[in-house]
């Protein structure tokens, strides 16, 4: 489980995260949604350090970020997986050595453990036919595979998603989405997934979180953002037609 | 008052590069991919210039001491002067700020574009150490690059004033044996030390430093480059100033 509280942000006196308070469940995944600038991305780079906080406390399970020493936060680092937008692999690696890279860095596993491992997980995310190919040689669906890949290959207790399925076709994007359900599942692990893609919350937004300008203006479930009465939530909901007329179509309905 | 946050945001970085050293089964094949990107991937360039060069500054001083009085090793001299004090250390770094500098500096800079830096700190990696340290340790080799470029650049004087008739083979090797100082060699190397430091650094923390995206990291290579060569021009004038004035 992963709190929050408090939690504020500005870049040159402009705030970005508003003071944002809630917690992410463990087993679950959990989803912040907004438009494009709402503070997603910086909220989610608070989380895992990559920025620092103005104010407010980050706790996960209960240790605090900010009150953990250098050897501690190496050691909690080591329990986060995290997939980034454009996954960012790197790109001098092949597919297997991007995936077994955190091995090689934390772990003593001999050479042959390494690639088992990472065959196990690369058969876990349903990759095919791609371990001696080049990022550069694979398409962004199977880019976002290895991403993943790599960021569980540690057994992580926390997997920070951010945009997983932006770039990807319709189908394509609800299988990876899936995908991490599935794995947020079976490692009971706590995830995090920032999205402004509203097919993502319908397959697997268990805890929602909806932030504008940087302040968090609604929370609840799946069902809930259905039912809600905020005018930001059902503007952001309803923004496509596709929705509108589910709206419709439900309304007549009743 | 930028320089300012600059100069403190590169030490910062330096300081940083030598603590929490990466694992050594993963630094050492960044160090012999490095070495291999930096150092032997350089050789060519350098033996190309250093040649031309060293066959260059040999015809210009034949030419401009035609005065019989002077002696005929002066050409032989002249060039190992020449080259072993300034040309060698100082205008190949220059070269080098281009190449190495620049490559440094883009890898560096589309990594952080790619969010490949992220990736790492989430990680838990120190990643000044990671990217950085290899670099300082490959290019610890550079003085080896430096003695090559001098022995081919006298080599190329050498040569172009035999064929070219503007000295002889006895005299020229009289001129190179001349007058030889060991402690020119010291500061010779002396100074390639620092070029070395400074041409894995500058450019590591324009990449490292840059914000933006594809366009940005071109311009990061540029303003590297400029900045390198000027720190290399800065250091050449007070290490000689120190050590030979």
């Amino acid at each position: 489980m992963i709190k929050i509280e408090n939690i504020s942000k500005s870049f040159d006196q402009i705030k970005v995260v508003d003071n944002i308070s809630t917690e992410f469940e463990k087993g679950k995944t959990n989803l912040v949604i907004g438009q494009s600038g709402s503070g997603k991305t910086v909220l989610m780079k608070c989380l895992v350090g990559l920025v620092n906080v103005d104010q407010g406390n980050i706790f996960f399970d209960n240790k605090s970020f900010d009150n953990l020493n250098f050897s501690n936060l190496s050691n909690l680092r080591k329990e986060i997986g995290m997939v980034f937008q454009g996954s960012a692999l790197f790109d001098s690696m092949s597919v297997l050595e991007n995936i077994i890279f955190p091995l090689r860095m934390f772990t003593n596993k001999s050479n042959d453990e390494m690639i088992y491992r990472g065959n196990e997980v690369i058969k876990r995310v349903d990759l095919k036919d791609a371990n001696n190919k080049l990022p550069s040689e694979i398409s962004g669906g199977m880019k976002k595979r290895v991403a993943i890949a790599r960021a569980i290959v540690l057994n992580p207790k926390y997997l920070f998603c951010d945009e997983p399925n932006s770039g990807l076709d319709p189908k394509t994007a609800i299988i990876i989405d899936n995908l991490i359900k599935e794995i947020t599942e079976e490692y009971n692990i706590t995830t995090v997934i920032n999205t402004h893609d509203m097919n993502s919350v319908m397959e697997i937004g268990e805890k929602i979180i909806f932030l504008v300008d940087g302040r968090k203006i609604w929370e609840g479930s799946k069902q809930e953002i259905f039912d809600t009465d905020n005018e930001s939530v059902n503007n952001f909901v309803y923004s496509s037609e596709l929705f509108k007329k589910v709206r419709d179509i439900q309304i007549k309905g009743k | 008052m930028k320089i300012f946050f600059h100069i403190g945001s590169y030490f910062l970085m330096i300081s940083s590069t030598f603590r929490k050293f990466t694992k050594w089964n993963v630094l050492k094949t960044l160090i012999f991919r490095e070495i291999d990107d930096l150092i032997i991937r350089s050789f060519g360039i350098v033996a190309f210039i250093s040649f031309f060069v060293g066959g260059v500054v040999a015809i210009q001083t034949a030419l401009n001491i035609e005065n019989p009085l002077l002696p005929g090793n002066l050409v032989g001299f002249a060039t190992r002067q020449s080259v072993i004090l300034e040309f060698a250390p100082t205008f190949i770094s220059i070269i080098m700020a281009g190449k190495v500098g620049s490559f440094i500096t883009s890898s560096i800079g589309t990594m952080r574009v790619t969010e490949q830096i992220d990736a790492l700190e989430v990680m838990g990696i120190n990643t000044h150490n990671y990217l950085i340290f290899p670099k300082i340790v490959a290019l610890s080799l550079y003085p080896f690059l430096i003695t090559f470029a001098m022995f081919l650049g006298i080599i190329g004087g050498y040569i172009v004033s035999i064929y070219g008739g503007f000295s002889t083979s006895y005299d020229f090797i009289q001129g190179i044996q001349l007058d030889f100082r060991v402690y020119h060699l010291f500061y010779a190397y002396f100074k390639t030390t620092l070029f070395a430091f400074i041409l894995a650094t500058i450019p590591s923390y324009h990449g490292y430093y840059m914000k933006g995206g594809a366009l940005e990291v071109g311009k990061a290579s540029t303003n590297s480059f400029v900045w390198t060569s000027v720190a290399i021009i800065i250091v050449n004038y007070i290490v000689t100033q120190l050590l030979l004035a």
